[in-house]
This record gives C-alpha cells, structure tokens and sequence, in this order.
C-alpha cells in the first residue's frame, strides 16, 4: 500500500496575461484556468504508482474555492481524495509560505510515503515550493525526475535530468520529487471519472482546521515582496529577407556576421 | 447557440472535446498520410468512457442515448472524421444487438462493446446490393444448430479491426429482402476471413475492408431476432444510426469553418485580413449558418427518437442528408478561403474536403435517403386521405 | 542590538536531548538541569528552533521591522557550483554580478565550494573577482548529496550571515537554494535576470521574468536575511579572467549532516552537441521539418555554428528528438545569443520558451506563422532549401576567413 500525495496549482490557461496598472496585480477575471501541466504529469504518476502498488493518491491544493475545480479534475482522471487549502489569510503567499501552508495540509492527511509535485507552475516559473515543501516536511527530495526507477521497501531510485544529461539518486520514503514531461503521458478523465468526482466533495481546510501559525502564512509570512510588475518592451519588428535561398541565407550569414554572433 | 444541455450532457461534451483536441487532432494528418487505422485513439476512447455513453447501465454503459453519442460523434469528427467514423461505426454493429438480441446475446457481447475492449462492425453491403441493399446474395443455411454463411461483404467499415460482426444474409433466397436473417459472428471463425484493406479519397485512416464467408459455421445462438427479420433489423438499425452521421458531418464542418475563420483572420492581402472582405466574411457567415442550421436538426431529431417518437425514418434521413451536403459545401468553401494553401496537404482543409464526400455516400447515400423522405412524404398524404 | 530578545525554553517541553547544543553555530546553548539555556549571544538564527524535535523553542514576537539580524548581514556570497570537475559557466557571471553588489554595498564577494578542494577551481574563483573562497569538508558534500550539501550551507550561512547568496539557475541551483531559503526561513527569488543595489535602502532589487517572460518582476527581501536569488545562466555578463588574482581561502567542517540521497551514477548524453542551457546559438526545429531524419540538416548547420540542437514541442511529441532539446512552456527556457527556428510556427507555448532570445531567426515556408511577429530575420521559404543554402554559406565563410 502507497499512500502518495500530489500537489497541483491551478493557472490561467494562456501565457498571455494583462496587468492591472493600478494595483499592480494579474489580471486573471476571465481567462480560464487550468492544472497547472507540469502538475498533469505528477497527477499521472501518482495514479500509475498506485496502479502498480496499491494504495491511494491524494491531491492538494493552496487558493480560493474556485481551485476546487482542479482538484475535482484530478479525482475525475482517478484521485482519490481532494483537498483544498484555503482562507483568505493565505492570500499573497510568497514560495516560501505556500511551503509551509502546503506542509500543514499534507501533515494533517496522515500517513504518506511519496509527494509528486510538477518542475515547476507556468506562471510563476519558480520551481521553489517543491524543494521547500520537503524541507519543511522534513524528508528529502529530488528535483527534474525524468522516471522512477524503483520503488517499494522504503526507499526509491529515479533519474533526475541534469545538464548534458541525467543522474541515477536513491533515497528513502518518504520523499518529495518533482517531475519533468519526459516521464509520461497524462491520461484524460474518464466520464465515469468525472461523474464521480461531481458527487465526490473537496475537503477544504482553513487557517485554524490546519494550526498554521498566523504569521507564516499568506503576505504576512512571506519573505519576499514584490514591488513592480511590467510588461517588457515587445520586440522590434523585424526583417525580412528577400530573394532566393541562396540570397537569402547570404543576408543572413551576412547580418550575424556584422552583429559578430558567428 | 443554447442547446440547454444538462450538466452532465456537457461534461460528456466537453471530455469528447478535449479528447478531439489534445489527443485526436494532433495524430490526425498523420494517420491520413500513412492509411493508419487508429487503435491507440480507440483505447483512448475506450478509458474515457466514451463507448459506454450510448448502452444500458446493466451491461457496463453509461445509460444514455442517441443524443449524447451525437454529441461524442460531433467532437470526435471536429478533429477527425475517420475516428469519428470508426468509433460511430462500432455502436452501428452494436445496434442490432442492442435492439434486437436475447438478454443472454445482450449479455455476451455488450459490455465488452460498451468497455470499448472490442469493436463491432456492421456487414450489409455487396459487390452488387448497394443502395439496392435487397439484392444481397450471401446465404445463411441452416445446419443442425449452426447456420452455414457463404458469400462476400463489401466496403465494411471497421472490417479486420472489429472483434464482433452483425452480418446480414439469406436464409430463404426465394424470398429475397424477407428471406433476410441477422447473425452476429465474432472474428476468428473458421471460414470468415478479410480481404485487402481498401484505399480511399478520405476518412482514410478508417479501415474498410471486404469480408468473405466460406463454409462459415455461426452457432444458430447467433442470429438476431427470428428468420426472415434480418432486412427489418438492418433498415432499423440504419435509420437509427443516421442522426450520427449528421452529427459527425456537423463536427467535420465545424472543424473547416474553424480552421477557415482563423486563418481568414491572420492572412494578409493587400494589406488586410482576408476576412475583412466581403467575398470572404459572405462565405464564412454562410458556412456558420448552414451548420447552425444542421447542428439544430441533427439535435432535435436525436433527442425525438431518444423521448420515444416512433416512426423517424423521414426525419433520421433528413438528419443524415442535409448535414453530409452541409459539410461538402462548407469543406470547398474552406478549401477556397485558404486559397493555394488550402489544395496543399501540410494544410488542414483539404482533408476535410476529401472526407466530408464519403458522408453522401456511406450509410445509405444521399439520393436514398431522398427517396426515404419523398415515399414519406407520399405515405403521409395517402394516410391523411384516408 | 537593542531590543534583541532571546529564544524561550518551554521547559515542559524540553526533553534534554542536546540537539539544539550541536545546532547552534555560535555555541549560545548550553545545557544545564538536563534543560536547554540559551544565553545573550543568540543571534535568533533559528536553527535551534528547527531541530528540536519536541518543539520547545519558543522565539521572541516575530516583528519583522525590529528583527535585528537584518543589518548585521554583510557581504554578497556566491555560490561556486562545479560539474564534472568544472566551474559551471553561469559561476563567473555570477561573480561579475556579485562584484557590482559587493562594490555598491562597499562589501566584499565570497565564493561556496562544496566540492573536493581543487587548486585550479579556486584560482578561476578568484581570476573572476572572488574576494574570498569558503570550502565547505564533508565526505557527503563532496559525493554530491544535495540534502547534505544544503544542511552544510545553512550551518555555515547561519554563521557567517551574508547578505546576499546567489546561486545559478540550474538543475542544483533551483534544488539547493529553495531548500536552504526555507529552513533558514527567507527569501528566494527564481531565475533573476537583473541584479542591483538600491542606494538607499542597501536592498537588494532583484529583477525576473514571470508568465513566460510576458511580465517582468521586481522583488525585495525587506526583513529577512539572506535574501537570496538564482540567476539564469547566460543573462549577466562574466567578467574578465585575471589570471593572477588570489586571496583567502576558509575551510568550514560542519557540524553532523544528516545524508539524504546518494548520487549513484551520473549519465552524460549529447556528448557531441553544445547543451541548450550553455549554447550561445540554437538552431531548433519544428513539425515543419516533417521526418525525423530531416534533424540531421539541422545537426550540420548546428556544427558549422557551434549550435546547440533545441525543438518545438511538436517535434518532441512526435518522437523526432528526445525531451532534453525541446524548447517551451513544457521544456527549456533558453535565452542564447542567436535562436534559429526552422520549421516552427511559433504557437505561444514556444514562444515563452526562447523570446528572450538576443537574435531570432525565423525560417518558415508560411509567410503568417506567428514566429515571424518575433524574428529580428525572417526567410519565407522552404527550408529544405534555405538551410542547405545557408549551410553552403557558412562553409564559404569558414573557408575565406
């Protein structure tokens, strides 16, 4: 029996975000929201460990209520438990916070042998609340895992990408990897799935249900701050060049050459 | 337009949808390219459910009707119409025993259909019985508890890849269309074997392949309903079945016109976007109106048939025939939209067009289903006289 | 420091059990009475606080304005990642960074080596600016794991209070330094591309994109130190090499590390490409290159440029090229010199994956593709026989020069 717990984020789904100029925050009133598709390929792992093992996976989330529909989606793709953490103190988290939050929620579902985080959320492009979420639950982790080796009695064996490659890292559960798109392909809910997760509710835990300490939670216990948002200068348009192939590549080579590129 | 689908209407939508979008459309021009037929998209299918949608809940379905397997077929033909085909083409050979067979017939082949672990195919069609499906010529002898099956099936959708077929053959020459008898036969019985794999204009990743029986021996457990039923069950079965082939040519459509507003939106021409002109924003405002207007037919006589409405023949074919010739319009005009590019294959219109013509044709084509409505429409006048 | 308050000992919680004796970097605990004392040398570090296992610390009122640490952190640290025996190529531009912060606090730049002593690791440490070296020793650091390395830096952070710790953006970078952030309880920044000191407040303002590079942030760590960040490779500027610079070496042992992970084996892949990460041009393709094998034009124009072979999603989908090469919301963010899209349409999932490109070229057989709205160059053509031209060329070129 696997008892493994994945974390998800729920983003809006195009890259393309506007900024609200006078509070400095991201416009996100209707652009849909999706799971975060890092967190897809941790979803799926969970399922294919308890596939293989047996046991249970069970998705948490931090943010408002409507996260519930994320979490509905991943117990319509076969999730067994779905739980939210929410409360409008935990509004504002840096990574830093949000480990901690995450920490609470994951200490007070119980047992657990494996945390399965995406590489990273889309949005933010942190990759931080992983490593920190382990540290503060106090077990080890491996970021970039590419596949699990093996898994069972107590310890676990993956392949972790690196630069120029990969590298094989044992440890022992529990554990809190973090997952690349390389290590498979998430599966669709099914329709029995995603009848099931309309009669199956979230569990939603806030501040007091989970003992947070006020002051490590949401803006107030962030470390960091962000001051500015802007958007960057689009790019300058650019040039065409005509002529035939030959013409054409001659330009090129010509135009890299006199920005001393090559 | 509202169609006020209940919620879980939309949820089925919507999974078929993203199936069509993240796993379907992405494989589609490949798989017309090579002539692949799609077996890991069926198994995608299959672990969505979406087989199940139109079976009882006894036999492992989902229990819904006709209107929510149009509403898969709609989504699944919006990226590619020969999955679409090969997954509406299962529940046609399903049909006959879903409507027809014994509760033990029922109980041996339809979960396994409804799991989408195996898939049916429907065998009507010969070399010289097309439209003229009363001419068949394949015999069904009875032989102890066994009938013997001799004779060929031509054109069957899903023909080598379906695990179930309902075949329908003579059991009384003499008697022509009433001598006709509806047997189930599962692949791998001696004496059934397939001929070449068929190469087409379009839906060509869908398999179409010819059947042959030889001494074929199918236990007399198999037939459908009684002897002599068989046409009866095959003129049913494809009266039923014709909403899905409008709503699959309603998807395809859907599908060009997507595509041809898109790129009417980013092509530049004298300085504009095509779409900005009137030759083009014409064309495209008819397109959507011609679809609207097949999409609400299909609809609306799925969900009669489904609240029980008897006789629907008239009305099945009318779901069936203005759809196809919807969807061969819609697919030139996008070819036109995109110009040079829509005749080149790297572009996605073209596929569309080449598909969309099999929806005249197959399943009873389109001067048929003509001839179905205008002998209604007299039977109807005769009736009133009365 | 005034108003500096110290830990509380709960004493019905105290257990005796001496962990936070050996946690403390400062020697401030003491046990007396088979109890914990803390006495006024305690820098609130916290470390004691985070060991003990039965909870019994309790710290002062957590006013983040009066926390006194804030202003005894001096010093901009970095950290001297090594692979394979190497100074990875992100630690010099880290130091050029970190040169202009320590120049503008009017404080000096140490370099972190948790790798076995190496003479030569140290003297390019130094050649690119480094002040100072610390070399942490320990058995676990050396072999590599990661849970070790960052239980070692946190002692020695804790010790030696630096205000500012960079690290590069990489596979270690992004797993050591979140983990460090949060035991030591302060401030990460991800992925900076722009680093300075405000002249007033001293902080450090740390500049990064979000959203794909759609949005740009600047982020402060007010009250909590060290505030830390990683840097993305390739984005600030190495200094020169000055061969003959030297300068202190320490050698810090920490205290008992708890092993996490063992690091069994390590695979290099691509041995005759440039990593995406470390090439100053990528040459990438796209669904338009439509086989597999069409990849190999690309690997020659890559070699001719000493490129780096990157591809779309679609690509990878496909099962042309492994995931390690693809470029995107799902693969890599790269950032080169040149960026040479062949073949790609430029779906904004690609795009956020290399716009921060300095040149893009783009070269595609459809005049609407997206990619062309980003490209400094744009060829409108079939590649099959733009980049066999452009390959001619650059063989000419190499050939006269």
């Amino acid at each position: 029996m696997l008892h493994v717990v994945v974390c998800i984020k729920q983003v809006p789904e195009i890259t393309e975000v506007s900024i609200d100029r006078r509070t400095n925050t991201l416009v996100r009133e209707g652009v849909p929201s999706i799971i975060n598709p890092f967190d897809m390929y941790a979803i799926e792992e969970g399922l294919r460990l308890k596939e293989a093992h047996g046991g249970t996976v069970s998705v948490i989330s931090m943010g408002p209520p409507q996260v519930e529909s994320s979490l509905k989606e991943a117990v319509a793709m076969g999730a067994d438990r779905a739980v939210l953490l929410s409360d409008s103190r935990f509004a504002g988290a840096d990574t830093l916070a949000t480990a901690y939050t995450l920490a609470q929620g994951i200490r007070r579902l119980g047992q657990f042998d494996l945390v399965i985080c995406g590489k990273q959320a889309i949005d933010g492009d942190t990759g931080q609340v992983g490593p920190g979420l382990a540290e503060e639950l106090g077990i080890p982790h491996v970021t970039y895992v590419r596949r699990i080796r093996e898994l069972g009695d107590g310890m676990l064996r993956v392949e972790r990408m690196v630069e120029g490659g990969w590298e094989l890292i044992s440890t022992t559960l529990p554990a809190l990897i973090s997952v690349v798109k390389d290590i498979n392909e998430p599966r669709l809910p099914s329709l029995k799935g995603i009848m099931r997760a309309k009669r199956t509710p979230v569990t939603v835990w806030g501040l007091e249900e989970l003992g947070c300490d006020p002051q490590r939670v949401g803006l107030t216990g962030s470390a960091t701050e962000v001051v500015r948002i802007w958007t960057p200068e689009p790019r300058e348009s650019g040039e065409l060049l005509q002529g035939d192939p030959e013409q054409q590549a001659r330009q090129l080579v010509e135009r890299l050459r006199g920005l001393g590129v090559i | 337009m509202q169609y006020f689908l209940s919620e879980e209407q939309e949820a089925i939508r919507d999974l078929a949808r993203r199936l069509a979008e993240e796993k379907i459309r992405p494989q589609a021009p490949v798989l017309d390219e090579r002539e692949e037929f799609p077996s890991q998209l069926m198994k995608e299918l299959a672990r969505a459910d979406l087989f199940a949608v139109p079976f009882p809940e006894e036999y492992g379905g989902m229990g819904y009707g006709l209107f929510e397997l149009c509403l898969v077929v709609e989504q699944l033909a919006w990226a590619c119409a020969g999955v679409a085909t090969s997954y509406a083409a299962s529940f046609l050979g399903a049909l006959p025993i879903l409507e027809f067979g014994t509760e033990d017939q029922k109980r041996r082949y339809l979960p396994s259909l409804a799991a989408g672990e195996r898939m049916a195919a429907f065998a009507l069609t010969e070399p010289e019985a097309g439209s003229d499906a009363g001419a068949i010529s394949t015999t069904a002898v009875r032989d102890g508890d066994h009938y013997v099956l001799n004779g060929t099936k031509q054109w069957i959708t899903n023909g080598g890849e379906a695990d179930v077929y309902t075949v329908i053959a003579l059991t009384d020459k003499t008697k022509g269309a009433r001598g006709a008898s509806a047997f189930v036969v599962e692949k791998g019985t001696p004496g059934f074997s397939f001929g070449k794999k068929e190469k087409k204009l379009g839906i060509r990743c869908s398999v179409t392949r010819e059947l042959s029986f030889t001494d074929c021996r199918v236990p007399a457990h198999n037939r459908l309903g009684r002897e002599g039923m068989g046409f009866l069950i095959a003129m049913r079965t494809l009266d039923k079945a014709r909403p899905g082939v409008g709503a699959l040519a309603v998807g395809l459509a859907q599908g060009a016109l997507d595509e041809a507003v898109a790129y009417a939106s980013q092509r530049v021409q004298f300085g504009k976007p095509i779409s900005s002109f009137q030759a083009i924003g014409h064309k495209l405002a008819d397109m959507a109106t011609l679809i609207e207007a097949s999409r609400a037919l299909v609809y609306q006589v799925a969900r009669s048939i489904d609240a029980g409405q008897r006789d629907f023949s008239k009305e099945s074919a009318m779901a069936k025939l203005f759809p196809a010739d919807v969807a061969m319009r819609v697919t030139l005009e996008a070819v036109q939209v995109f110009g040079g590019y829509g005749y080149m294959r790297d572009y996605p219109v073209e596929k569309r067009m080449r598909d969309a013509k099999i929806l005249q044709i197959y399943e009873g084509t389109n001067e048929i289903q003509r001839n179905i409505i205008a002998s209604a429409l007299v039977r109807e006048l005769k009736s009133r006289r009365r | 420091m005034e108003g500096k308050g110290r830990p509380a000992i709960l004493k019905e919680e105290c257990t005796g059990c001496g962990a936070c004796v050996e946690a403390c970097p400062i020697g401030a605990i003491r046990m007396h009475d088979g109890l914990a004392q803390i006495d006024e040398s305690c820098n609130l570090c916290g470390g004691c606080r985070d060991v003990c296992p039965s909870g019994a610390i309790r710290f002062p009122e957590e006013d983040r304005e009066k926390q006194p640490a804030v202003a005894e952190h001096h010093h901009v640290w970095v950290f001297a990642e090594v692979r394979q025996g190497k100074l990875a190529s992100v630690v010099p531009e880290l130091l050029g960074a970190g040169r202009r912060l320590a120049d503008q606090l009017g404080e000096s730049l140490h370099a972190v080596v948790v790798t076995a002593p190496r003479e030569e690791i140290y003297q390019q440490l130094f050649g690119y600016g480094a002040d100072a070296v610390w070399q942490v020793e320990h058995e676990l650091v050396f072999e590599g794991d990661e849970m070790a390395r960052a239980a070692a830096l946190c002692q020695l952070i804790r010790r030696e209070r630096p205000a500012v710790v960079l690290f590069g953006a990489t596979a270690m970078g992004r797993s050591l330094a979140p983990r460090i952030a949060t035991r030591l309880k302060t401030g990460l920044t991800a992925d900076c591309t722009g680093l300075e000191i405000d002249p007033e407040t001293r902080l450090l303002r740390q500049i990064r994109p979000a959203f794909g590079g759609n949005i740009m942030a600047e982020i402060l760590t007010k009250y909590r130190r060290p505030q830390m960040a990683t840097v993305r490779p390739r984005v600030m500027k190495a200094p020169r090499f000055r061969p003959d610079s030297s300068g202190p070496i320490h050698h810090f042992v920490p205290a008992e590390l708890d092993g996490g992970l063992t690091l069994e084996e390590l695979v290099l892949e691509e041995v005759e490409t440039v990593n995406l990460e470390d090439a100053d041009i990528i040459v990438s393709g796209g669904r338009g290159l439509g086989d597999p094998r069409n990849f190999a034009l690309l690997e020659e124009l890559a070699r001719l440029l000493g490129a780096a072979v990157g591809a779309s999603r679609a690509a990878v989908d496909s099962g042309w090229i492994p995931y390690p090469h693809q470029v995107g919301q799902t693969g890599k963010t790269v950032a080169p010199k040149v960026y040479i899209a062949v073949g790609i349409s430029g779906a904004i999932q690609h795009l956020v994956g290399m716009q921060s490109s300095d040149v893009i070229v783009a070269i595609n057989k459809n005049p609407d593709a997206p990619i062309f709205k980003v490209a400094t160059y744009g060829i409108v053509g079939d590649l099959f026989e733009v980049v066999p031209a452009l390959i001619r060329q650059l063989k000419k070129m190499r050939g006269v020069t």
